[in-house]
């Protein structure tokens, strides 16, 4: 299944439904690259709830897409990382440092909100 | 001709076999006969050794009943099972009462020692006799010894477990003091098995209380290592992953000191001196300022 994409004034979020494999994280990897240009975004969230486990290979995708969005000029906040997802994570040595994250969707647009209010577009 | 030996061989051990049953049965019996009186001697012994000291002489004499009977039970049957369930209920029942190791064994033995006398004395006037009694006796009194201080140090050890356990999940408190503001005192030394559940526990907390910002008080932690520190890495790292800031406080001198000489990577870990401190800190962080009323003009004058 495609990861939906919505657009919320100046942000575009993914929220994701289901497990993905890999392809489909390619997928969603292309997806948004395409889409921050389309709608002009500030700023994209990519939301990870209903993920109970992350691989390598996942992990290294989000940071790729991160690092992808930041060169089309827009900051990346991932949101809901699980408890067990982060132990899990942190025990693989797999810590996204330089990429921001969120408790939630709401926690991730005050983020980008204050982000943006400081015009600030590159990661502290 | 193999055969005739062999068969002779079982044979032997077969009757060798029998008489023991035999004698054990009539061990038994003398044992059975003569109930009150051994008891009584028993208790008496016990009390005169200063043993189980901490239960009353109704309490010693109505154990010693029950044991005695269970002894000459497993004597008669040679199943152990029975005797493994009483140990066990027996443990529950007299080591809230601080009844020690050394005690169990103590009397397990005297009883083994005053049901021996009476043997030798029954027995003194048929020296062989005496010794086949006494094979038959000494192996299953040995495995009744066994199994009783077997089953007390077992309970034992399933009582520290549990204690442990108990410990375990009373020291890892979350608690919150502002909005959105968690507070994670340690107190004690911490292992790996510790870290972990400090950990998910910590994770869960910043989950149900949408935290912001943690501060760990490792005031109470006696020491710190390598892995400590790693596992405090960990957690930092983890917290992040849950979009909460870590502060990290109450870091002695000394545990200073030694992390650097270690040379643990502290780069990631935000650490104030005290707790206060972490707490001003954290408010800081999520935007609160806390500030004196203005004393009232009444006040002021008086």
């Amino acid at each position: 299944m495609r990861v939906p994409i919505l657009k919320q004034s100046q942000y575009v979020i993914a929220s994701i439904q289901s497990a993905l494999s890999d392809e489909e994280l390619l997928q969603l990897r292309d997806d948004l690259a395409r889409d921050v240009g389309k709608h002009r975004s500030r700023g994209v969230i990519i939301d990870v709830t209903v993920l109970d486990v992350m691989d390598s290979f996942a992990v290294r995708t989000l940071r790729a897409i991160a690092h992808m969005i930041r060169l089309r000029g827009a900051e990346t906040v991932i949101v809901g990382i699980q408890p067990e997802v982060a132990f899990a994570m942190v025990q693989l040595g797999l810590t996204l440092e330089d990429i921001t994250t969120a408790l939630d969707l709401e926690e991730g647009l005050a983020c980008l909100n204050r982000q943006g209010a400081a015009g600030a577009r590159h990661v502290q | 001709m193999t055969t005739d030996i062999r068969s002779h061989a079982a044979e032997a051990k077969h009757t060798r076999a029998d008489a023991t049953a035999a004698l054990l049965r009539e061990l038994v019996a003398h044992l059975r006969k003569n109930r009150t009186q051994l008891r009584e001697e028993w208790a008496r012994r016990i009390t005169e050794s200063k043993l189980l000291t901490a239960m009353t002489r109704e309490e010693i004499f109505a154990e010693a009943t029950s044991v005695y009977d269970n002894y000459v039970e497993v004597l008669e049957t040679g199943s152990v099972e029975a005797l493994q369930a009483y140990a066990r209920n027996l443990s529950e029942r007299i080591i809230p009462r601080g009844v020690e190791t050394h005690e169990v064994l103590g009397i397990v033995l005297l009883l083994r020692d005053v049901l021996a006398r009476s043997l030798f004395k029954k027995y003194q006037a048929d020296f062989g006799l005496l010794n086949a009694v006494l094979d038959a006796y000494e192996p299953a009194a040995n495995r009744i010894a066994n199994t009783v201080a077997v089953g007390f140090v077992q309970e034992r050890e399933r009582i520290i477990r549990q204690q442990q356990e108990a410990i375990r999940e009373l020291s890892t408190p979350v608690l919150q003091v502002r909005d959105r503001l968690l507070i994670l005192p340690i107190i004690g030394v911490i292992d790996s098995l510790r870290a972990r559940q400090l950990t998910e526990q910590l994770l869960r907390g910043i989950r149900a209380n949408r935290a912001k910002v943690v501060v760990v008080d490792i005031t109470g932690v006696p020491s710190v290592d390598a892995t400590v520190a790693n596992h405090l890495v960990q957690t930092v790292d983890a917290s992040r992953l849950m979009g909460a800031n870590v502060i990290v406080t109450g870091l002695s001198s000394e545990i200073a000191q030694t992390l650097v000489t270690i040379g643990v990577d502290l780069s990631k870990i935000n650490a104030v001196g005290d707790l206060q401190g972490g707490i001003e800190e954290a408010e800081r962080l999520l935007g609160y300022s806390v500030t004196m009323p203005e004393p009232k003009p009444s006040e002021v004058k008086a």
